[in-house]
């Protein structure tokens, strides 16, 4: 019975995770209608601040590469920003690519400095040790994981749904043009959203990093787990891709355990049922 | 004019033999087969307005069935296309009837996402495809009982055959009335929708031709290359074919097979340089899409557009009008 409630929170830490990766894109799509294909690759980003100041004799942590990676996405996001800009009247397949070009370009790059190998940062020393738990033992850091992304989720929706900044994003998302009319400077909107959505990738990116491992081909992996996701929650929702971003942990690790045969078909199969019954995904509105 | 520009194409392919060395024809081979699949894949991006970033999942499913056909089956090169065009239906006809409704930026994801499953199950399902170490062992195929395609030249002649032909069942496909209708689609779907045009089942029409013609390409590659492994379903080769889709322009079929060329020829120089070349795809990807909108093709659309300008200017003035 333990081994299933230890996946189960396995999972829960994976799907909060992802959660944490999936917000900012669905949050940029609904406010800016850009997909952005490079959210993977920021992730990755995360990830080598980590492993850069955990591997150097810097005397740093995971701690210290939260800020530092806070602050990589957000230059990231915001230099994407701009690169976007000149094309947001165009085709939303045209900007899509641009990204997806970048992150072919950053994929090159990261090789070139930190090669092909696998890297699993350690966690910070006070967390890197199992506890026991229902007589058996779990890694400290993976509560932890839970515990943190539990609040970046709670932090999320309180900022979206209770402050003045997340009134004016979800006005933003429903109807930009209005938003504009009544006075607020829609560049600055989308600018930081653009940020604000790399930096919580760039967090995602480290917080994972002792758990994922980092490695080229995780930039991939993560868009792609994270498109999963908010296509099944709704382009455009927050709660969507909360549910979504737990219901797709969920797959990847009790569901591989229940059906292991089966664990490549899972994921599509929890997807194309969704899709089947609302074709807009759980929370979404129809978007054109 | 058309044909003559055609005719003139098959002739330099058919010559390229007697041109160039054997490597050089196997690397023509190589751009007339990912040409087809960005043709095919240009059908859904640039005719029905279905951004596909996962084409190669019809690529390799096709390979994968010529491949095990031609290992547990027959050697018979013909029965090998024919299982990749049927898998290639069997897999496009549940996944266009789950994605088509979707359109723009979903039809995108869940195209992204249907490769890529595809892919971890090529990875997954040893006893089958060989898991990550591809397909060996695939025996040299017949044209008819007795006679094997085991030359490089003689597999080069059959891909262009086959090139050719399905290149034009795809430009017959594109300028039938059903095409026509496609681009109308595309262009206005709420308009064709109020006119009685049934916008899904065109969609989906263009989905399954598009997914056979890219399952029969992914075919024929295993036929040349008598190897198949996960990668010709993965992501990179889907935005491969998307960026030589971007580049030959989204308006025209033959602009493909000129952005099948490029890149397959930078790609070859870049990774025996260089051992990698995702740079060099990223960098093309980023310049054209800033500076060459329309690609290669609106390139030569607004050339051909200027000088008709100027003609036109020069007949007037020659007629006596003002100059």
């Amino acid at each position: 019975m333990s081994d299933y409630l230890f996946t189960f929170v396995n999972g829960l830490a994976r799907g909060l995770l992802l959660f944490t990766m999936a917000a900012g894109l669905s949050l940029l799509f609904g406010v800016m209608r850009v997909l952005n294909l490079a959210h993977g690759a920021i992730v990755l980003a995360g990830g080598y601040v980590a492993v850069t100041l955990t591997a150097r004799a810097t005397g740093m942590g995971l701690i210290e590469a939260l800020p530092i990676a806070l602050v990589v996405g957000a230059l990231i996001g915001t230099a994407l920003y701009f690169a976007v800009k000149p094309l947001l009247h165009r085709d939303h397949l045209d900007q899509g690519l641009l990204t997806l070009g970048f992150a072919f370009i950053f994929a090159d790059i990261a090789e070139l400095f930190w090669g092909t190998q696998v890297y699993s940062p350690p966690p910070p020393d006070f967390l890197n040790r199992s506890i026991e738990l229902l007589g058996g033992s779990y890694p400290l850091y993976r509560l932890v994981v839970v515990g943190v992304g539990i609040v970046i989720a709670v932090a999320i929706f309180v900022v979206f749904e209770r402050t003045r900044l997340g009134a004016i994003l979800r006005a933003a998302v429903s109807d930009r043009e209005m938003v504009a009319a009544v006075g607020f400077r829609v560049p600055l909107i989308m600018g930081g959203v653009f940020a604000g959505a790399s930096a919580l990738a760039a967090l995602g990116g480290v917080i994972g990093a002792p758990i994922v491992g980092v490695r080229l081909g995780l930039d991939t992996e993560t868009l792609i787990l994270a498109l999963v996701v908010i296509v099944i929650g709704g382009l455009g929702s927050l709660k969507g891709a909360l549910i979504g971003a737990l219901l797709v942990g969920q797959v990847q690790t009790l569901g591989i355990l229940l059906l292991p045969q089966a664990s490549a078909f899972l994921l599509f199969g929890v997807m194309a049922i969704v899709l089947i019954f609302k074709p807009a995904g759980l929370f979404g509105e129809t978007v054109k | 004019m058309r044909w003559v520009v055609r005719l003139a194409v098959l002739a330099l392919l058919m010559a390229i033999p007697f041109i160039v060395n054997e490597y050089r024809v196997g690397l023509v081979a190589q751009i007339l087969i990912f040409g087809l699949a960005a043709a095919s894949l240009n059908v859904l991006v640039g005719v029905a307005g279905l951004p596909s970033l996962g084409h190669a999942a019809f690529f390799g499913v096709g390979g994968y069935a010529a491949g095990l056909t031609a290992i547990h089956l027959t050697q018979s090169v013909w029965v090998c296309l024919i299982m990749a065009a049927l898998v290639g239906a069997v897999l496009a006809v549940p996944a266009g009837l789950l994605s088509v409704r979707l359109g723009g930026i979903t039809f995108l994801m869940l195209s992204l996402a249907i490769a890529e499953i595809l892919y971890s199950a090529s990875e997954t399902w040893r006893d089958v495809t060989g898991g990550s170490d591809g397909l060996s062992g695939i025996p040299s195929l017949e044209l008819f009982p007795g006679f094997a395609l085991d030359l490089v030249v003689e597999r080069y002649y059959f891909v262009v055959v086959i090139f050719a032909v399905l290149y034009m069942v795809l430009r017959r496909f594109v300028d039938s009335p059903t095409g026509w209708s496609l681009r109308g689609v595309t262009s206005n779907s709420e308009r064709m929708a109020s006119m009685g045009y049934d916008v899904n089942r065109y969609r989906f029409v263009a989905y399954v031709v598009a997914g056979v013609v890219g399952a029969v390409a992914g075919g024929l590659n295993v036929e040349y290359s008598r190897f198949a492994s996960p990668e010709d379903l993965g992501f990179a080769l889907s935005s491969l074919l998307l960026v030589i889709v971007i580049l030959g322009g989204r308006k025209r079929l033959e602009g493909a097979i000129i952005a099948a060329a490029i890149i397959v020829y930078i790609r070859q120089e870049l990774s025996s340089q260089f051992n990698t070349w995702e740079f060099g795809l990223g960098l093309i990807l980023v310049l054209v899409i800033y500076f060459l909108p329309g690609g290669l093709s609106g390139v030569r659309d607004q050339v051909v557009k200027a000088l008709a300008r100027r003609r036109a200017l020069r007949v007037k003035t020659t007629e006596g009008g003002t100059p």
